[in-house]
C-alpha cells in the first residue's frame, strides 16, 4: 500500500505530531510525505530526513502559505491519485484539512485512529473515549487522522528521501489568513511534554492559577494544562485545555491539581504513564484513575511542593 | 441572508454511555437523548446573527429517525424559523450527512451553514469540512468568534497554537467550538410557539443521496480501565514519589 502523510509544520520546523503520524503510516506501507506551503524547501529538506519517509513532495506557492484547508486539500486530493492512503495528524491542523480531502475523494474518513489492525481495519475512540470501536473501511482509498500520542515518534534524523516539486495548483481564493495570536511560552508543548501540570477551577482566579502553577511548571520543566472548567472560567487560554475536546496528552507524569476529573478531562489523560492528583475532595473522580493521590488544600500543598522539590 | 443550521440527536452529554455486552455498540435503549451540545452552540450563533440583523431566516436541518423531530423542535423553540427532517433510521456517516446537507443547500441557497465541530457520539469531526468541500465553499472550523461584514465573514479559530483569524468569502461553512457562545434555554411560550412552526420531512432517496455505509463497525469495546493507585499522606511523601518517577531530580 502506498501512503501519503501530510506534514504539519509552521514554515520553519516540523511538528512532533508529524513524526508519530509517519509511524502510523508506516504500518500501512511505504510512506511518502507532502509538504505544502510557501518557501518551504527547508521544511521539505527536514521531512526528507525523517526515518521511514521514502519520498517528499513539495507544493510550494504563495497561496499555500498558512496552509489554509481550501488551498491545501485540492493539492493533496490531486496527489492522492497515486496513493492508497492519506494520513494526517489528528491535530487542529489535520482535522481541518483531512475531511476536506476525504470529501474530494468521495471517501469516508477514519478519525483519530488509535491502532492499525490491518490494511483496512483500525480502532478509534467514540463517545469521548468511553468506548473503542474497531472499524473496517470499505472505501478503495483510506483517509485517516491519527491520535499522535499513542504512536511512537519516528526518528527525525536518519532518512534520506528524495525531494520532488509537485503542482501547487491554482489559488482557490475563498479564504484569507488574517493572523494568529500565538500563546507564547518557553515551556514544552502540552502534547509532547514529559511532565504536565494541570489546574482546575479550584484555583479560583487567573492570577492564582498562573501564580501557583507557572513557577512549579518551570521548576519541573513541565507544560501547563487546564481543565475545561478552568478555561471556561477564564483562568487559562483555550489552548491549555486538556480533554476529549481539547488536547490529548500522554506525558510520563501528569499532575492534576484542583481538578475533579470530569469524564471528558479523563479521556484526555488516560495515556499518561503516571497520574498524580491533588484535590481537597477525597471522593473526587480523579482519584479513581490516579496512581498517586494527595488529599488537601492546593493553596497549602502547591507552595509546600515548590519549596521541597 | 439565510442561515442553515445542522443539528444531531445524540445521547445526552450527562449520560455515561454503556457498551453493549455483545460488543455491537453502545446501548441507547431508554437513554435520554438531546441535541448535540456543539450543534446547540451553532443554533445559538445563528440566532445571534439574526438578532444582529445579519441573518433573515434560520432553517434547522436534522438527519435521523422520526424522533429527531424533537431535536428540531428544540431548535425552533430556541429561535429557528423552520425545520427540515431528513428521516432515516440507522446511523448515517458524516460523508452522507454532508451530501444530504449539500443537496439541501443547493435548494435553499443559504449564505452560511453553521454546524457543531463534532458530534459527541461518533466524535468524527468531519461533516462541516466535507460539506464545505462538496459545495466548494470556504470553512471556518472550531470557531470561537464569528463576525459578518458585507460579503465576508471573519472567524477566529481555536487551533493548537492559539487563536487563528481567517476571513472567508460568503457563502461559507462554520463549525462551532465550545467558547463561541453560551446557548440559551427555550422559554415555555417559545416551546409552545415552536409546535406550530413549519417542519418538513424528506428522505435521503428523495434527495438522491446514497447513504450506504462505507465503514463497518466490527466491534465496540470498553477502553482499558485505569485502576486507582495509592494515596499519600503528606507533601514529603509525594515529593519522594515524584523523585522516584524521575521528576525534579
Amino acid at each position: 500500500m502506498s501512503v501519503l502523510v501530510l506534514i504539519e509544520h509552521d514554515g520553519n520546523s516540523i511538528k512532533d505530531s508529524t513524526l508519530a503520524t509517519v509511524t502510523a503510516g508506516s504500518k500501512l506501507g511505504e510512506v511518502h510525505a507532502l509538504v505544502a506551503g510557501s518557501n518551504v524547501r527547508p521544511v521539505a529538506e527536514l521531512a526528507a530526513k525523517i526515518a521511514g519517509v521514502a519520498k517528499v513532495h513539495v507544493a510550494d506557492a504563495p497561496h499555500l502559505d498558512h496552509q489554509l484547508a481550501e488551498e491545501v486539500a485540492p493539492v493533496a486530493a490531486k496527489l492522492m491519485e497515486g496513493y492508497d492512503a492519506f494520513v494526517a495528524p489528528a491535530s487542529t491542523f489535520g482535522k481541518n484539512i483531512a475531511p476536506r480531502v476525504a470529501a474530494l475523494l468521495d471517501v469516508m474518513q477514519l478519525s483519530d485512529i488509535l491502532s492499525v489492525e490491518g490494511p483496512d481495519t483500525f480502532t478509534r475512540p467514540i463517545y469521548a473515549g468511553n468506548a473503542i470501536a474497531t472499524v473496517k473501511s470499505n472505501d478503495a482509498k483510506k483517509v485517516i487522522t491519527v491520535r499522535t500520542t499513542v504512536f511512537d515518534k519516528a526518528a527525525a534524523e536518519g532518512g534520506s528521501a528524495s525531494v520532488e516539486q509537485v503542482d501547487a495548483g491554482q489559488p482557490a481564493g475563498l479564504s484569507r489568513f488574517v493572523g494568529i495570536e500565538a500563546s507564547e511560552s518557553a515551556r514544552p508543548e502540552l502534547t509532547s511534554a514529559k511532565v504536565v501540570i494541570s489546574g482546575g477551577r479550584a484555583f479560583g482566579s487567573a492570577e492564582q492559577f498562573h501564580g501557583l502553577l507557572d513557577p512549579l511548571a518551570d521548576k519541573l520543566g513541565a507544560a501547563v494544562g487546564a481543565s475545561r472548567a478552568a478555561v471556561d472560567a477564564g483562568y487559562a487560554p483555550n489552548d491549555y485545555q486538556v480533554g476529549q475536546t481539547g488536547k490529548i496528552v500522554a506525558p510520563d507524569v501528569y499532575i492534576a491539581i484542583g481538578i475533579s476529573g470530569a469524564i471528558q478531562h479523563l479521556a484526555g489523560i488516560k495515556d499518561a504513564k503516571t497520574i498524580v492528583a491533588i484535590n481537597k475532595d477525597e471522593d473526587a473522580p480523579v482519584f479513581q484513575v490516579a496512581d498517586i493521590g494527595l488529599v488537601g488544600d492546593l493553596f497549602k500543598i502547591v507552595p509546600e511542593l515548590m519549596s521541597k522539590l | 441572508m439565510k442561515i442553515l443550521v445542522a443539528v444531531k440527536r445524540v445521547i445526552d452529554f450527562n449520560i455515561r454511555p454503556r457498551v453493549k455486552m455483545d460488543g455491537s455498540g453502545v446501548d441507547l435503549a431508554n437513554v435520554k437523548m438531546s441535541m448535540n451540545p456543539f450543534d446547540e452552540i451553532a443554533v445559538e450563533e445563528a440566532i445571534r446573527l439574526k438578532e444582529k440583523g445579519v441573518a433573515t431566516e434560520i432553517v434547522a436541518v436534522s438527519i435521523g429517525p422520526a424522533k429527531a423531530q424533537e431535536t428540531l423542535r428544540t431548535a425552533l423553540a430556541m429561535g429557528a424559523d423552520r425545520a427540515i427532517l431528513v428521516q432515516t433510521d440507522g446511523e448515517v456517516e458524516p460523508l452522507a450527512v454532508a451530501k444530504i446537507l449539500a443537496n439541501i443547500a443547493a435548494d435553499e441557497q443559504p449564505g452560511m451553514i453553521v454546524l457543531g465541530k463534532q458530534a459527541i457520539d461518533d466524535d468524527s469531526n468531519q461533516t462541516g469540512q466535507m460539506l464545505a468541500a462538496l459545495l466548494g465553499w470556504p470553512q471556518g472550523t472550531f470557531a470561537s468568534k464569528v463576525e459578518a461584514g458585507g460579503d465576508k465573514l471573519t472567524v477566529i479559530r481555536e487551533v493548537d497554537g492559539g487563536l487563528e483569524t481567517v476571513e472567508l468569502t460568503l457563502p461559507a461553512v462554520v463549525t462551532t467550538d465550545l467558547r463561541l457562545n453560551e446557548p440559551r434555554y427555550a422559554s415555555l411560550p417559545n416551546i409552545m410557539k415552536a409546535k406550530s412552526k413549519p417542519l418538513a420531512t424528506k428522505s435521503p432517496e428523495e434527495l438522491g443521496v446514497d447513504i450506504t455505509r462505507r465503514l463497518e463497525t466490527l466491534k465496540v469495546a470498553e477502553p482499558p480501565k485505569r485502576k486507582a493507585g495509592i494515596k499519600v499522606g503528606s507533601v514529603d511523601e509525594l515529593v519522594e514519589r515524584l523523585h522516584g518517577l524521575g521528576v525534579a531530580k
